[in-house]
């Protein structure tokens, strides 16, 4: 079911959670709203489950569901599964009795016979690997558990779409990784239209097939997570989506100087920031005709595919990220305190002015 | 390793004054209170119980709090339901409200009752010309009775229902459950042990309120006399071993309620060590 937002837009008392956004979201997806606490993007995932109202002041305010306009709909009558970010199982029910809840409460007409509500139950149970377990409680399980119950407790009365506040947030990273990994597979299994909540940059985009980046109530961009990461709208979203080096200093016939650190930029004179992501440093023994830009190692991190070194300069505000392949972290003879010469294998430039597009540029 | 303040003579003077202290103001008036009544044998004991104007203020006692219960449970389980789920203007000073019953001394309590519904009071005349009598009558026992008595529901309620927070019931709303299942099969289960915890603490203090009940209700013997009541007038009538019959009937009330409470106490740590 394809969910569509027109002029949605929300305020707690006089204060701004939301501006006015459209947002259109396709059958089948699986999106991701991606934001730093305070962004809305909770409020705005609140307001297509029915839990909040949006704003009424707006005539034009409108929520569909395919063709079916629910703008006024209550939740109940939405037919939404809702995941909570702290699972909120009844505690005092067993498993079973969770995840048979949506199916119980149906108006009689409607109402499975108790013994297809077991198999259902069972089935759903089964699905997430859960079924040894019925007979527990909410508090006998772990977290990942819990969360699945949570999962299976939604999907019990079949939703048209499927709701996730901060689905993995309260887990460890290994159960995070695993209960990801299976979400990604259950949706495109049982292909329903799925929206989550996450502040996890990387939950967001390992996880999507579109994410909506939010701040300070704006939606800031919606895109697939490759043409985010690549070709991102703003500095907000540049900067939201991974680490991120600044280089800020004066141009002067098309070179940055900052202290004793150059770089050949093909830029007009002025003051510019430049921003590069660490994979984007290389690291040489030797300054070249483009750049001087000296560094010293201050600290290392071997752990993963790459080796993450962080360098320090007194030309720079904030030390620096760079990450480094194996094989070139060996050959270099990398450790701390050894000083070297970073090289701008490409750089970012956000113009103030927001008429202005945004600039990427390989360096030579 | 010690923890500290653990030293032995500290903890055996702290054990010996709370023994020393709960026998001398607590178990020793109870003692005296039972060997009061039965002072003159079992006979008079029975004969001063099953007298008609002590079996009257039984059952009138007990007629008042049965009544009382329900009236306190819906408004206490409203009031924090309204405090809890709802963000309005002037929650914060509905809450404070909420004590007013219990800052305010009973007497008061009584007298401002007396005001408004007594037959010289505001409402007095009209309700006079309809003939309706709620002062000096059962009705204003009532009123007092629950005036008294309606914070401790409530007050049990609302720190548990904030801490609990709305997620569940949310969650059950997400399912499709209408107003009513949700709360029987959601919010009532998490709540019961406090509800029952509050229902316990009403019905103590309606069976043994005296000041306000006092003010309002005249009194009469065999008519509007509750066993608090009752016990003081035996009292004042130098029947020691009546009131002290009556005495060891409330006494009997509040043991049964505390044996109430400590068994519900149990059950509901067993429950949290099991869930």
């Amino acid at each position: 079911m394809s969910i569509h937002l027109q002029n949605i837009g929300k305020h707690f008392g006089a204060t701004r959670a939301l501006e006015p956004v459209n947002l259109d979201i396709h059958e089948g997806e699986l999106v991701g709203l991606l934001g730093p606490s305070g962004s809305g993007k909770t409020t705005l995932l609140r307001i297509i489950a029915g839990l909040e109202n949006a704003d009424r002041s707006r005539e034009t305010s409108k929520i569909l569901f395919g063709e079916r306009d629910v703008t006024n709909v209550h939740v109940r009558d939405r037919r939404i599964g809702f995941v909570f970010q702290h699972y909120a199982l009844f505690r005092h029910m067993t498993v079973y009795d969770n995840v048979a809840f949506g199916l119980t409460v149906m108006p009689r007409k409607r109402r499975p016979s108790s013994g297809e509500i077991r198999s259902r139950v069972f089935r759903l149970l089964e699905m997430v690997k859960l079924e040894h377990l019925a007979n527990r409680y909410p508090a006998q399980l772990s977290g990942g558990q819990q969360q699945r119950v949570s999962l299976a407790r939604a999907l019990a009365v079949e939703p048209d779409v499927l709701l996730l506040d901060e689905p993995f947030g309260a887990l460890d990273a290994k159960v995070r990784q695993e209960l990801r990994r299976w979400l990604r597979h259950l949706h495109d299994e049982l292909n329903f239209t799925s929206v989550f909540v996450t502040h996890d940059q990387e939950e967001a985009l390992e996880l999507s097939d579109r994410v909506v980046v939010m701040s300070d109530g704006r939606i800031e961009q919606i895109d697939s997570p490759e043409t985010l990461y690549r070709v991102p709208k703003n500095r907000f979203v540049f900067e939201f989506l991974g680490d991120v080096n600044h280089l800020e200093g004066r141009v002067r016939d098309g070179v940055l100087t900052c202290g004793d650190a150059h770089l050949n930029v093909d830029l007009p004179d002025g003051h510019e920031e430049l921003l590069l992501r660490p994979h984007e440093v290389r690291l040489a023994e030797a300054p070249s005709a483009e750049s001087h830009l000296p560094v010293t190692i201050t600290a290392i991190s071997p752990v993963g595919a790459e080796v993450r070194v962080e360098l320090e300069a007194d030309w720079l505000a904030k030390p620096w990220l760079a990450t480094v392949r194996h094989a070139d972290f060996e050959r270099l003879a990398l450790r701390r305190g050894l000083r070297l010469y970073a090289h701008p294998r490409q750089w970012h430039r956000f113009p103030e002015a927001e008429s202005k597009a945004p600039e990427q540029r390989h360096v030579a | 390793m010690r923890r500290i303040g653990d030293a032995p003579a500290v903890r055996r003077v702290l054990i010996s004054a709370a023994v020393l202290l709960s026998a001398l103001f607590l178990l020793l008036p109870l003692v005296a209170i039972f060997a009061q009544a039965f002072a003159q044998g079992a006979g008079v004991f029975w004969a001063n119980v099953s007298n008609t104007y002590t079996l009257h203020a039984i059952v009138l006692t007990l007629g008042v709090a049965l009544l009382t219960i329900p009236i306190c449970l819906v408004f206490g389980v409203a009031l924090a339901w309204l405090v809890t789920r709802f963000s309005f203007p002037g929650r914060r000073l509905l809450q404070t409200l909420i004590d007013i019953p219990f800052a305010v001394s009973p007497v008061v309590a009584g007298l401002i009752y007396l005001l408004l519904y007594g037959r010289n009071g505001w409402m007095g005349t009209w309700l006079d010309s309809h003939d309706i009598q709620l002062m000096f009558a059962w009705p204003g026992i009532l009123m007092v009775t629950v005036f008294v008595t309606c914070p401790f529901v409530a007050r049990e309620l609302i720190p548990l229902m904030q801490a609990q927070g709305s997620r569940e019931e949310e969650a059950a709303v997400t399912l499709g459950a209408r107003g009513w299942t949700m709360f029987r099969r959601v919010t009532l289960p998490n709540i019961r042990w406090a509800l029952l915890y509050g229902v316990i603490l009403t019905n103590a203090r309606a069976v043994g309120e005296f000041g306000a009940v006092s003010v309002v209700s005249g009194a009469i013997r065999g008519k509007t006399n509750t066993l608090p009541l009752h016990l003081e007038q035996l009292y004042q009538d130098y029947n020691t071993v009546g009131a002290f019959a009556c005495a060891a009937l409330l006494a009997l009330i509040a043991l049964l309620t505390l044996a109430a409470k400590a068994g519900l106490e149990w059950r509901a740590s067993r429950r949290e060590a099991f869930a």
